[in-house]
């Protein structure tokens, strides 16, 4: 008892404890460094992963959104807006679809609720707008985004097929 | 017009406007500002007498602390103007007897035949290694040594006199003792107990 | 050359000299300031497993460059109700000490601006008055978090100073000097072992903490306390008012150190006596200057912050009369003769 409280007083006075606490943060300093340096390194990303939407078409060419509006219906944060007609060839078609980037919290819902793998979540998500409105995607803009990165669209829905 | 009258001119229009405005200015705390202000100034005229220990002295404990813990007060304080100029016109005669005594009393230091300047003795010049702060020590720890540690002796009764009439042991506070929370070990607190783990009722039945 | 530009210059030549040598005091000053705040990005990022600012410049050598290009650019917002002339004041006075007590600071046995007699209780009156521009930017922003932050502050650093002067009483003791030449002086002899750490320890360490602590430094930043009252007193300040707040600290952080490594590590003495003499005294001042800065560093690195009522228990309870029982001790000791320093 009396030992420990000698050994107490001068552990207190000679700093014992936070000698031991600078120690931990000496050592840390010289260990390597964990930092991802963004632009150049990338950490790896799943094909889950649920990014910028993108609107796809079939190897026709012909788009595969058939305005069913499942995905309008389920959308949480009514992001999705959806207009439809009859097209000449008597099909039903989207005369607008247009999805508010602001709103969306990209839940991946649409992406799950749509019949024909349509609107999908791509893995972009270093996307940016410059001026107010240019996050409010249309449909050209949509369709482009799956024009664009369809084969990397097709590689990733290729990955998860398994699991769905 | 050499460097230093003109440096010891301009500190005292320094010093005189500062001690005006510390008596004029409407904000008490502009007030203790230019209290501040003023004790530099004067620190800065002490320099030019060369009583260096003297001015940083000052400069150390007036304005370093003294007035730091003024201004503290005066900033926490909810100041109404108004009801401190209520009594402006009853305060103003004795105020101003005060007043007229202390300007009596400096005419007679300053201006008359016993205390004037030409009374006194020229100060005698400083050799090249005088150190003021030394000579200071030597007469307080030696000439004046009693002074000194009764005037020590009444500071420190004043402070204990200070925190006996504050202090108030409050019974419903919670505070803690830091020492003994580190001291504290393991087996101090916690009790293993060896225990037969239970069954439900319905088990046991 | 130097006789024909004097002689240029006629009376006027003191003056500019003494502004020359100013200037060639504060421009490196505020450099290291500069470099100080980036090393202290890389040290805690190195610590806490990063690697901190690497982008502007090679590995980020730029950085301060461009933080204070930001501030400069960034607008000086005056609060609405609040003392303008004060509240443009206080960064000033704020600075105004972290540079001025670097006048009686000596570098080297010849290079001290003014090696005057009483440079200690010099360095403790400017120093002192630091807190003001604390003060008043607490109270001329009109704002409450400002305030509590100033007040904090105040507290904090009035309470400190006492445990620092106790300490340098030590140091002034063992040197039987207040000028700073002499004090470094007074060290030398057997290299490491004769500086004044190893006789006033603990002076050198309630010196060294009280020392973070008078700058407002982690572990003893409640006055800025972020996850409390935002930023303390200078939330309302933005632009460059804030950057020359920014600049005092560090610069109040290198002061501390210079004045800790002349106290108590031997100011420009080299380690080791002999072999290490090649080396000019100036760096070994830097180095030592240097190092205490790391250590303020590497303190912030580790150690959580006080509360509030436990740092005013560590100054007046544990530091002060610490202090006062190793003043008493060295007095004794001088007096019996047994003083071996």
């Amino acid at each position: 008892m009396i030992m420990r409280r000698i050994r107490d007083f001068f552990k207190t006075f000679l700093l014992y404890e936070l000698v031991k606490g600078m120690m931990l943060t000496g050592r840390h300093f010289f260990q390597r460094k964990i930092t991802v340096q963004y632009p150049e390194e990338k950490t790896p990303r799943s094909p889950r992963f649920r990014g910028l939407h993108a609107l796809r078409r079939y190897p026709n060419g012909e788009e595969r959104c058939i305005a069913c509006k499942l995905c309008e219906a389920i959308c949480p944060t009514l992001c999705i807006t959806i207009e439809s007609e009859q097209r000449g060839d008597g099909t039903r078609r989207t005369t607008r679809y247009d999805i508010d980037l602001t709103k969306c919290m990209y839940c991946g819902y649409c992406e799950e609720s749509c019949p024909v793998d349509s609107i999908v979540e791509t893995g972009i998500f270093e996307y940016h707008g410059e001026k107010r409105g240019d996050l409010y995607y249309t449909k050209p803009m949509l369709l482009a985004v799956g024009d664009k990165y369809e084969a990397e669209i097709a590689r990733a829905r290729q990955a998860d097929a398994a699991f769905r | 017009m050499s460097f230093q009258t003109f440096v010891f001119y301009a500190l005292a229009l320094i010093l005189i406007y500062a001690a005006l405005r510390v008596i004029t200015a409407r904000n008490p705390v502009h007030a203790a500002l230019f209290l501040v202000l003023s004790f530099v100034a004067a620190a800065g005229i002490w320099l030019l007498l060369q009583a260096e220990f003297l001015a940083i002295t000052l400069v150390l404990v007036y304005v370093g602390a003294v007035m730091v813990l003024f201004l503290f007060v005066v900033m926490m304080l909810d100041v109404n103007l108004a009801r401190l100029r209520e009594g402006f016109w009853d305060y103003l005669p004795l105020g101003g007897i005060v007043g007229a005594l202390l300007v009596a009393e400096m005419i007679v230091v300053l201006g008359g035949d016993y205390f004037s300047v030409g009374e006194m003795p020229q100060p005698a010049g400083h050799a090249a290694g005088y150190s003021s702060i030394k000579e200071l020590g030597r007469l307080l720890y030696t000439q004046y040594v009693y002074a000194f540690e009764i005037a020590a002796v009444i500071l420190l009764v004043a402070i204990i006199a200070a925190i006996a009439l504050t202090l108030r042991s409050r019974k419903n506070t919670l505070y803690q003792n830091p020492g003994e929370q580190v001291a504290v070990r393991r087996e101090d607190r916690v009790r293993m107990v060896d225990m037969r783990s239970e069954k439900r009722a319905e088990e046991r039945a | 050359m130097m006789d024909s530009v004097e002689q240029l210059l006629g009376p006027a030549w003191p003056v500019v000299w003494t502004l020359a040598k100013i200037v060639a005091i504060v421009l490196p000053l505020v450099l290291s300031v500069a470099y100080l705040t980036l090393a202290e990005r890389k040290v805690i990022g190195y610590m806490q497993v990063r690697i901190g600012p690497n982008r502007v410049g090679f590995r980020g050598l730029l950085q301060p460059f461009a933080d204070v290009l930001k501030l400069l650019m960034k607008e000086v917002i005056v609060p609405s109700g609040a003392n303008k002339f004060l509240f443009v004041l206080a960064p000033v006075m704020t600075i105004m000490p972290a540079m001025a007590a670097w006048a009686v600071v000596p570098f080297s046995p010849e290079l001290v601006l003014a090696n005057v007699d009483a440079g200690l209780l010099y360095i403790l009156a400017i120093t002192s008055m630091g807190v003001y521009g604390v003060i008043i930017a607490g109270w001329a922003s009109n704002s409450k978090y400002a305030f509590l932050g100033s007040m904090r502050s105040a507290a904090q650093i009035v309470s400190y100073e006492i445990a620092m002067g106790f300490a340098l009483v030590g140091v002034l003791m063992a040197a039987q000097s207040l000028n700073l030449v002499d004090i470094v002086n007074g060290q030398r002899g057997g290299g490491f072992w004769s500086w004044y750490w190893l006789p006033l320890f603990p002076l050198f360490l309630v010196y060294l903490i009280s020392g973070v602590a008078e700058t407002n430094r982690a572990p003893f930043d409640v006055a800025e306390g972020e996850t409390e009252i935002v930023a303390g007193f200078h939330v309302e300040y933005s632009g460059i008012a804030f950057g020359v707040f920014f600049l005092a600290e560090y610069a109040n952080m290198i002061l501390i150190s210079a004045l800790c490594s002349i106290m108590f590590l031997g100011g420009w003495l080299p380690l080791v006596d002999t072999p290490l003499t090649f080396i000019p005294p100036i760096f070994w001042l830097l180095g030592k200057i240097a190092f205490v800065l790391f250590l303020f560093l590497w303190f912030r690195a580790t150690f959580p912050r006080y509360r509030y009522d436990q740092i005013m228990r560590l100054g007046w309870k544990v530091f002060i009369p610490i202090t006062l029982i190793w003043i008493v001790l060295i007095g004794a000791l001088k007096l019996a003769g047994w003083w071996a320093w």
